[in-house]
């Protein structure tokens, strides 16, 4: 296990590579840089500007800089914002969004697993038919649309929550960002739990155990659950790629101030470094999460073994 | 534009053709099946009806999608709302501009996105996976690494990227979306090609002499055909939704062409005081994406009927 | 009718297994009576969807959601068919086993062979773990078990399909069942290792007393190891006898034609003997004798009634219009 970890570790590290020069060089090749929006400036202050962010040299020594600083941990400075690092802006905004993150990601995972559960055990019931029904609901239902939905409901009409806002993360700030993000994850995992519980309980082994007099929920505790969970944990990797940029939208209509806030204003800036910092960061996360996704797999199955 | 009823026929014409090869009850098996299935067939007229409506519906108002009716703008809140007599049926925005021109044109646009997008996503993966699949060895584990890679890839954020910074063509819309989506195409084309390769029947064939195209051709890609069609059914909304939210973040397609994200994205600012404006887009849309989900659940039972 | 002198165990009557189908009613088991007492083994005989396997799953309470049981199974005195799950829990395992046909699929690949076989004991007998681990270790020494204690900690995949089924045996044996049903149990495996699990059930049911009903469409499985043999086709009971009887003089045309087709080293057949045809259709059954179509002795009465399962000698049952000698008329 641990040389597969390593080995994973040591994969990452050229995709991480090719991931920041393929949007280095996508970036600097676009028209437009990150002051050329400021009309005021005098030419010679711009001249100064650029050459204090090497931005008068050829790209690919603006590449290896770039390279320079990143090995020592260091996103360089933004561009939009004069006074901060990357590393300052991210370390304020990043862990918002790994609260609410981590939150929807609970959330989705306990209540898609649940009902997912319910929904099997009793096919084609009236309960099997509603979860459902919820379920294809909420998948049609994108984030962008449940949190407008939200804010009219719970704030408007309702005055029960703040409209937005973060507030160090207090709960009722909280309420909203998750029902928008978890919602459409609760229903895909719903439908995926549901699928593959059908067919473990439909499984040989399933029923050898109900030969053996094992009483239901031993059966479904012990025997069928862990074989079930494997779709599942197959979809978390898209899931949490799928949380992640939906934090660009929450952040966009709570006002949370998160990192999805940060990239799209670097995007439409030409604030490059933090455009860089924030695929950079979203990336390794990827990445992490792509290799805790095989490592659970391989718990779970005694068939992989690495 | 390819329509939906172009699609069925598409889908009736392949049909017929693998006919020949599987013999006629499987699909026959699968039509009837996909024909009983009340829910598929019901989104499958409903989707018709919406493309039909977004295609024609302009065609039935006296308003074009980039008029704007200055009367209205006057008071959005009272005279902009839905009225038949003025002709604004679903009322206008915020610009004047009528609401139900422009869901329909919208819709035209998010469903050209699902469908052109879903089109890039099978062609690249479809040939993707085979030639890894069918080829295999070396080749086949290099080109799954490089599947691994892309993979670990933030890919909206590439998509934002190349939207800001190279302006909102349409094209690109297309190419952006079908390019992210095509992963997971060819991770199951290759799977089903593998499993292909070793029946007796392609080994059969091979035995006979028969030349690796034909093979493929005759026997490979018809039986992973139908995966791919049914695949394609639950992409569609997939793009829509992509797009859509594209088109949220005010990145999609150029103004005053509009799509269904980018008007539940105006809609929901002005939510308070027209909720109209929210409420139409958001309803064609979440409808639509309900049937393309049903339709694809349907196809999938029909051509591969495990008990689920 | 009186094919045991000793205690009954199981006593079944008229059972019948439904199905409900998109396309109506199907009869697996129709009409099925046997007795069993303690100790003894019968053995019951069909080609495959000739109803022998719902008969075992409606006796141990796993069939699928559309099956639907009419008459009784008398156990010990008690109809199973009607208990609910809670009282069916107590039963099975502790006093009715079962072994299946597919030693691969049977076993739950995520779950250590110990742990698997542990529960049974842990549950039905209230043993500790470490009781249950010893307990186990034991019965997998009983089913030939080569390192039984280093074997309780392996997953199902590390094993061969025959020492799985071992392990299915042992499991089914934890408790010391009054009843095992083995379904098919040396169908998957190879031929070798079919006589090793055959020998093996052999010793096994004279070691712990138990009955057996061995299901199997082999019947060189069945002379080596039934005291009775019950031959099935298409749901309905076509011979019950002694194994002896069934054997050295069946009367029945389908029981002769699936003694022709066994394959002998000791006869110079120039060809291997089948029966044409295949079995009907559950769903448009013919009237009157469902082997008619297939029968080389076939007449007119055949199509128009079923035959009767009459007692034509001493513990020997048949169903057919035919006469033991003949056609008469």
């Amino acid at each position: 296990m641990l040389t597969f970890i390593s080995k994973r570790i040591l994969e990452a590290i050229p995709t991480l590579l090719i991931l920041i020069t393929v949007s280095f060089f996508l970036m600097h090749s676009a028209p437009g840089s990150p002051f050329s929006s400021e009309r005021s400036l005098p030419p010679e202050v711009l001249a100064n500007i650029n050459a204090k962010y090497h931005l008068d040299e050829p790209v690919i020594n603006q590449y290896f800089y770039y390279l320079g600083g990143l090995l020592q941990g260091d996103l360089g400075p933004s561009f939009r914002y004069k006074d901060f690092t990357i590393n300052e802006l991210i370390g304020q905004s990043f862990p918002v969004s790994a609260e609410i993150g981590i939150w929807s990601f609970l959330v989705a995972l306990l209540i898609g697993v649940g009902c997912g559960v319910v929904a099997a055990l009793r096919q084609n019931s009236w309960l099997d038919y509603s979860v459902m029904g919820f379920a294809n609901l909420g998948i049609v239902l994108p984030n962008f649309v449940l949190a407008p939905l939200c804010i009219l409901f719970f704030s408007i009409y309702n005055h029960w929550l703040p409209p937005g806002g973060w507030n160090g993360g207090a709960w009722p700030y909280l309420v909203m960002p998750v029902i928008a993000m978890s919602t459409s994850y609760i229903a895909q995992i719903a439908r995926i739990t549901r699928g593959s519980m059908i067919e473990t309980m439909h499984s040989n082994f399933i029923r050898t155990a109900r030969a053996k007099g094992l009483p239901k929920y031993r059966i479904i505790f012990q025997h069928a659950l862990r074989p079930a969970m494997l779709p599942v944990i197959s979809y978390l990797g898209p899931a949490f790629v799928g949380i992640v940029t939906g934090s660009v939208i929450v952040d966009v209509y709570f006002g949370t101030g998160g990192i999805g806030q940060h990239f799209i204003n670097g995007a439409l800036n030409r604030d490059y470094s933090m455009v860089m910092g924030v695929t950079i960061l979203v990336g390794t996360l990827t990445i992490l999460f792509n290799a805790i996704v095989d490592i659970l797999y391989a718990v779970i199955d005694p068939k992989i073994r690495y | 534009m390819i329509t939906t009823k172009d699609k069925i026929q598409a889908v009736e014409q392949f049909a017929e053709k693998v006919v020949e090869v599987e013999g006629r009850s499987l699909w026959q098996d699968a039509r009837r099946r996909f024909f009983s299935n009340h829910a598929a067939v019901t989104s499958l007229v409903v989707l018709a009806i919406i493309t039909a409506i977004a295609l024609l519906g302009p065609l039935f108002s006296q308003w074009n999608y980039d008029d704007i009716d200055w009367e209205a703008l006057s008071d959005i809140s009272v005279l902009g709302r839905p009225n038949i007599e003025n002709g604004h049926y679903f009322g206008t925005d915020t610009l004047g501009r009528d609401i139900f021109v422009r869901t329909m044109q919208g819709g035209q646009i998010s469903l050209l996105v699902g469908i052109m997008g879903s089109a890039v996503a099978i062609i690249i993966g479809t040939l993707y996976g085979a030639t890894s699949g069918y080829i295999g060895g070396r080749v086949d584990s290099v080109m799954m690494r490089f599947l691994e890679i892309l993979n670990s890839f933030p890919f909206m954020f590439f998509v934002i990227i190349l939207m800001t910074l190279f302006g909102r063509h349409i094209f690109l819309i297309f190419v952006a979306i079908g390019a992210i989506s095509w992963l997971d195409m060819a991770r199951i084309v290759r799977g089903q090609t593998l499993s292909l390769k070793n029946k007796e029947y392609i080994e059969a064939a091979y035995a006979c002499g028969v030349s690796t195209p034909k093979i493929i051709l005759r026997h490979i890609v018809p039986n992973v055909l139908g995966i791919v069609v049914v695949y394609a059914t639950l992409l569609v909304p997939n793009m829509i939704l992509l797009e859509s939210f594209i088109s949220f973040l005010g990145l999609g397609v150029q103004e005053p062409m509009t799509s269904w994200g980018a008007l539940i994205s105006e809609g929901a600012q002005n939510m308070e005081i027209a909720i109209w404006q929210l409420a139409w887009p958001l309803g064609f849309l979440v409808v639509t994406l309900f049937c393309f989900n049903f339709l694809g659940d349907g196809l999938r039972d029909a051509l591969d009927p495990k008990d689920r | 009718m009186n094919l045991s002198n000793t205690k009954k165990l199981l006593e079944v009557n008229r059972l019948r297994v439904n199905f409900r189908t998109p396309d109506g009613f199907v009869t697996a088991v129709n009409d099925l009576n046997f007795t069993l007492a303690q100790g003894e083994t019968l053995g019951i005989v069909g080609e495959s969807g000739s109803g022998k396997s719902q008969t075992a799953f409606a006796l141990m309470g796993l069939l699928a959601g559309n099956g639907v049981i009419e008459g009784e199974a008398r156990f010990n005195e008690q109809n199973i068919l009607t208990l609910n799950e809670k009282a069916m829990n107590r039963i099975r395992s502790k006093e009715i086993a079962m072994i299946f046909q597919d030693p691969m699929t049977s076993l739950n690949p995520y779950m250590k062979v110990g742990k698997q076989l542990m529960e049974v004991l842990i549950l039905h007998k209230g043993m500790s773990k470490a009781e249950a681990f010893e307990a186990s270790v034991k019965m997998l020494d009983a089913v030939k078990m080569p390192e039984a204690r280093k074997r309780m900690n392996m997953y199902p995949h590390e094993f061969s399909g025959g020492m799985r089924q071992r392990v299915m045996i042992a499991m089914a044996l934890l408790c010391q069942p009054k009843l095992l049903i083995a379904d098919e149990p040396t169908t998957a495996l190879d031929v070798t290792v079919q006589a090793q699990i055959l020998t093996l059930l052999n010793e096994l049911k004279d070691d712990f007393n138990t009955s057996i009903i061995m299901i199997t469409h082999d019947l060189g499985v069945v002379a080596g190891l039934c005291d009775k043999v019950l031959v099935m086709y298409a749901g309905q009971t076509m011979e019950y006898g002694t194994a002896e009887d069934v054997f050295y003089r069946p009367t029945h045309p389908y029981t002769q034609g699936l003694l022709k087709a066994i394959p002998r080293l000791d006869a110079d057949d120039e060809q291997l003997s089948t029966i044409p045809g295949n079995p009907p259709n559950l769903l448009q059954m013919p009237s009157g004798c469902p082997f008619q179509a297939r029968c080389e002795f076939a007449r007119e009465r055949c199509g128009e009634s079923i035959p009767p399962l009459e007692e034509y000698a001493p513990d020997q049952l048949r169903a057919c219009h035919k006469s033991v000698d003949g056609w008469v008329a």
